[in-house]
């Protein structure tokens, strides 16, 4: 604003020479950029070893794999538990959003916030441990007979991912223009009818990213599905995991690779249709003008999320309960051991949090603004079609990293960035590939986050911008950034959280004198005795505290900068 | 005006953050007095034992892991051309021979370590002294003696027992798939029965047997005397498990190894063909060997020292007694037959 006021000449000189065209392809070529070196491919790299052999391609592996009973039944687990985890996802998370974000504000509703995505970031091995305490046959829930099966993985699964539905569909709901409900009940409609033919269209594109996100992480959920699951519920995502880290069968694990990407690919294929056919223009208005009255469906779903903030409660009780346990006493001496370097650890838990911190804080920035720029160049309409197509398929690929087994990135990686480009650095041992490969993971929630919002913008306040005669800075600066920033801060705090759990990639990465604290938490609970697993569950519990305090100063932090830019 | 503040405070938050980065933080040290050693991530050392080698040395130690033995490995032989460090502990038994013939392993520039001779007790037959032997144990069937004891039933002794009617349901292992103790008891089984292993797993599974991913899922849940109220008295673990089920104030541990029922493992360094300080990784491999690092090997890996001239903790001594005649396989046969032995044994579906 000062810089307006004070030479507003040369920025307008300055726009003019940035012509529209070349400013769109910086801001999409930033992000494919970073996609394609840090993704893409080391991904083509790892996939590329098991089908090239002696200098010629070799497609002998799709038989080899696929003519085992196995890989099918592999297959059908993966999509099998993958549905179910989505389906259950969407039914429980909708009414969760409509209580955290889109009903008048509560005490209390901030901290519920960011207590629903604290399941997100746990690490899976001290979630398989704290459900195995719940579900096996001696545990409080151990009567119904869950141990072991498929419902235990979807149950397991569901505990996850929750909040991915709650946060992506709170983030529309809040700022839908309660007015078009307001009408439709003026004019004699109940209250499941104005839900079902008012808010339920409006909130589609959002519901179906969120499905296709959950979709995603369920598919490829590798800790929880062998814990909880056992042996039987192998999916494709364990597979490439055996079949790369233990046998070095690149050419069954490029097969496995390949399988998951189109399983993957056709799951979002369908999604971003789905997606397309629901999208319009909303109106949307400020949180604060969004307040709609009680309604019994409100009630409803307040009751629902209640019930089920109690079930995500559980195995977290579970876990504090098991952290307080000394022996046959109670203390906090696991607690007070976290300050002390763990015996055969080397650092103490209190120094990978910090560690833990620094990397999220690289990460987010990292996916914030490829995930932002990303979103920005996705939600325009160019007029030309094969402009949009090309946008369509670039929405697709977009999301690929979430599809893409752990395991195959960071083979792929350590591959390809020795020398990457042949440039004289070694970049599979350097400090910033953790958080680089972690914002990769990232970048698709942050799309998925920002672009729902971004595309719901009325393009005629746009026209209506440029007609009165702002230039295309301007207009992105008042019409779309006030709605943007919002949403990039929920997504900030989305990829804060990915990274503070992240221990999939992370674990496959070199890492020189670098613990992370779900690393250290892992190593913990490997280690025997009686008190390194009580340890382990407390540095859980600050892992896990930290990643509320981490998402509720992130929420507190959007509010303040959203009012700012609202008030422009 | 108090709109322009608040965007200051956002931005100065911001960038507050900003300054915790890791990237912004100081970068590793790449000087040439550094020494890299790729390790698993069960590597016990810690910093206050390895800055006493940069004080003998003045060599700098970087440590860098690469997740569980079988996957370090892969890893050194996917990066065979540019190797990620100098020198690597951790290879095991099971995964000795595919790293020498894949020619990872150089052989080390004059080693000079007294503890040398007894490594050389526990070398890799047919290896001409690339790997070196640095500590070793057995992967064992554990029981809850106390839980035996109140039912009055003896404990199981051999592999054989495991499959009697009394202990139907009693036993839980990490998966032989995702766990290097789990492949540890099937390679025993394999010692024990020979072409017959899969009858007898097939037998194990119809007497109950529970497959658990890894060896946490395994003790820390799933076993009696784990801390995680399970309801399996009998458990795949270490031989060096039972000390740490001393319950406090008490003199024994609660539970104890089945001695008949173990499979050795041992752990080797080596330095890494075209490390670039060859040099630093042989005096690091003689570090390991020294008794600065052979007597913490106990306390923080929970394997044994192949030194003989350092001492072990007292209750190692009196209860983690190791096996007499573990079992055994051949590591070439490991190496050849490792992929379909665990596809046979996923194909016949235990647990």
């Amino acid at each position: 604003m000062l810089a307006e006021t004070s030479a507003p000449a040369t920025r307008r000189a300055w726009v003019r020479r940035v012509p529209g065209a070349a400013g769109w392809t910086l801001a999409a070529g930033v992000p494919l950029v970073f996609l394609a070196v840090f993704f893409c491919w080391p991904v083509l790299v790892m996939v590329g070893r098991g089908f090239v052999v002696d200098a010629a391609v070799d497609l002998t592996g799709f038989v080899e794999v696929f003519s085992r009973g196995r890989t099918w039944r592999v297959v059908a687990a993966t999509l099998g538990q993958a549905t179910a985890a989505t389906l259950v996802c969407v039914v429980l998370g909708v009414p969760g959003a409509h209580t955290l974000y889109r009903a008048g504000p509560f005490a209390g509703r901030t901290a519920l916030r960011a207590f629903v995505t604290v399941p997100f970031v746990l690490p899976t091995v001290v979630v398989g441990v704290a459900f195995r305490a719940l579900v096996q046959p001696s545990g409080p829930l151990g009567f119904a007979g869950l141990d072991h099966s498929f419902a235990a993985v979807v149950m397991a699964l569901v505990f996850f991912n929750y909040s991915v539905v709650v946060r992506s569909v709170g983030a529309m709901w809040q700022r839908l223009d309660p007015r078009a409900e307001q009408a439709a009940r003026a004019l004699g409609a109940s209250g499941p009818r104005v839900f079902a033919t008012v808010t339920l269209p409006a909130l589609a594109p959002a519901v179906v990213s969120a499905a296709a996100v959950v979709f995603l992480f369920s598919a490829t959920s590798f800790g929880t599905v062998l814990v909880l699951g056992g042996p039987h519920y192998g999916t494709i995502e364990t597979e490439v995991y055996v079949q790369t880290t233990q046998f070095l069968n690149l050419r069954a694990a490029a097969v496995l690779s390949v399988t998951q990407l189109v399983v993957v690919a056709s799951v979002l294929g369908v999604a971003a249709r789905a997606r397309a056919a629901s999208e319009r223009a909303l109106h949307l208005v400020p949180e604060r003008a969004a307040r709609p009255e009680r309604s019994a469906l409100g009630i409803v779903a307040a009751a629902v999320t209640a019930t089920v903030v109690c079930l995500l409660a559980l195995p977290l009780v579970a876990l504090v309960v098991r952290s307080l346990r000394v022996g046959d006493r109670w203390g906090l001496d696991h607690y007070q051991a976290l300050a002390r370097p763990a015996p055969g650890i080397g650092t103490s838990a209190l120094d990978a949090a910090v560690t833990s911190l620094r990397v999220a804080v690289d990460a987010t920035w990292i996916a914030v603004l490829v995930g932002g720029l990303l979103a920005l160049v996705l939600s325009r309409r160019p007029a030309r079609r094969s402009a949009r197509r090309l946008l369509a398929g670039f929405d697709v690929l977009v999301m690929v990293p979430l599809g893409v087994s752990a395991v195959t990135v960071g083979f792929g990686l350590l591959l390809s960035m020795h020398h990457p480009f042949g440039l004289p650095v070694d970049l599979r041992a350097h400090r910033a590939l953790v958080p680089v490969a972690q914002a990769t993971v990232a970048v698709p929630l942050v799309v998925r986050t920002v672009l729902p919002v971004l595309r719901a913008v009325d393009p005629r306040l746009r026209q209506v911008a440029a007609t009165l005669g702002a230039p295309p800075r301007r207009v992105l600066g008042t019409v779309d950034a006030p709605v943007g920033v919002r949403a990039l801060g929920l997504a900030a705090g989305f990829a804060f959280a990915v990274s503070l759990g992240e221990f999939g990639a992370t674990s496959f990465l070199v890492r020189p004198d670098q613990l992370t604290l779900p690393v250290v938490v892992f190593r913990l609970i490997g280690r025997p005795g009686v008190a390194s697993s009580g340890q382990a569950m407390a540095a859980a519990v600050l892992l896990a505290a930290l990643s509320a305090v981490a998402v509720a100063v992130l929420e507190h932090l959007r509010t303040r900068a959203g009012s700012v830019e609202v008030r422009i | 005006m108090a709109n322009t503040q608040r965007l200051v405070v956002v931005l100065v938050a911001a960038l507050g953050l900003a300054g915790c980065s890791l990237v912004g933080a100081s970068g590793s040290d790449t000087s040439d007095g550094t020494v890299t050693l790729v390790t698993h991530d069960s590597f016990g050392i810690g910093e206050d034992i390895l800055a006493q080698f940069t004080a003998e040395t003045g060599l700098a130690v970087q440590v860098v892991t690469l997740g569980d033995a079988g996957s370090m490995v892969n890893q050194l032989v996917l990066t065979r051309g540019a190797p990620l460090g100098d020198v690597v502990f951790g290879v095991d038994t099971t995964f000795a021979t595919r790293a020498l013939d894949e020619g990872v392993i150089a052989p080390a520039p004059r080693l000079s370590a007294p503890a040398l001779a007894d490594a050389q007790a526990h070398a890799l037959a047919g290896d001409d002294g690339r790997l070196v032997a640095i500590d070793y144990g057995d992967v064992c069937v554990n029981a809850d003696l106390v839980w035996f004891a109140e039912r009055g039933v003896d404990p199981p002794t051999t592999l054989e027992d495991l499959l009697a009617e009394q202990y139907r349901g009693l036993l839980v292992t990490p998966s032989p798939v995702t766990s290097s103790p789990g492949f540890a008891f099937l390679l025993a089984t394999i010692a024990a029965t020979g072409e017959q292993w899969p009858t007898y797993w097939a037998d194990l599974d119809a007497n109950g047997v529970q497959v658990a991913a890894g060896w946490s899922d395994a003790y820390a849940s799933a076993f009696t005397a784990g801390g995680g109220n399970g309801d399996r008295p009998l458990v795949v673990s270490y031989d060096t498990s039972p000390p740490y089920t001393i319950p406090d104030g008490g003199t024994e541990p609660t539970t104890a190894a089945l001695l008949g029922t173990c499979f050795r493992q041992t752990e080797y360094a080596g330095v890494l063909a075209g490390a670039k300080n060859p040099d630093g990784a042989a005096l690091l491999v003689d570090f390991l060997l020294s008794d600065t690092v052979q007597q913490v090997v106990a306390t923080t890996m929970y394997m044994y020292p192949v030194s003989t001239s350092v001492t072990l903790p007292a209750e190692w001594v009196a209860w983690a007694p190791l096996a007499d005649e573990p079992f055994a396989v051949d590591p070439a046969t490991i190496t050849a037959n490792r992929e379909q032995w665990l596809n046979t044994w996923a194909d016949l579906g235990v647990g």
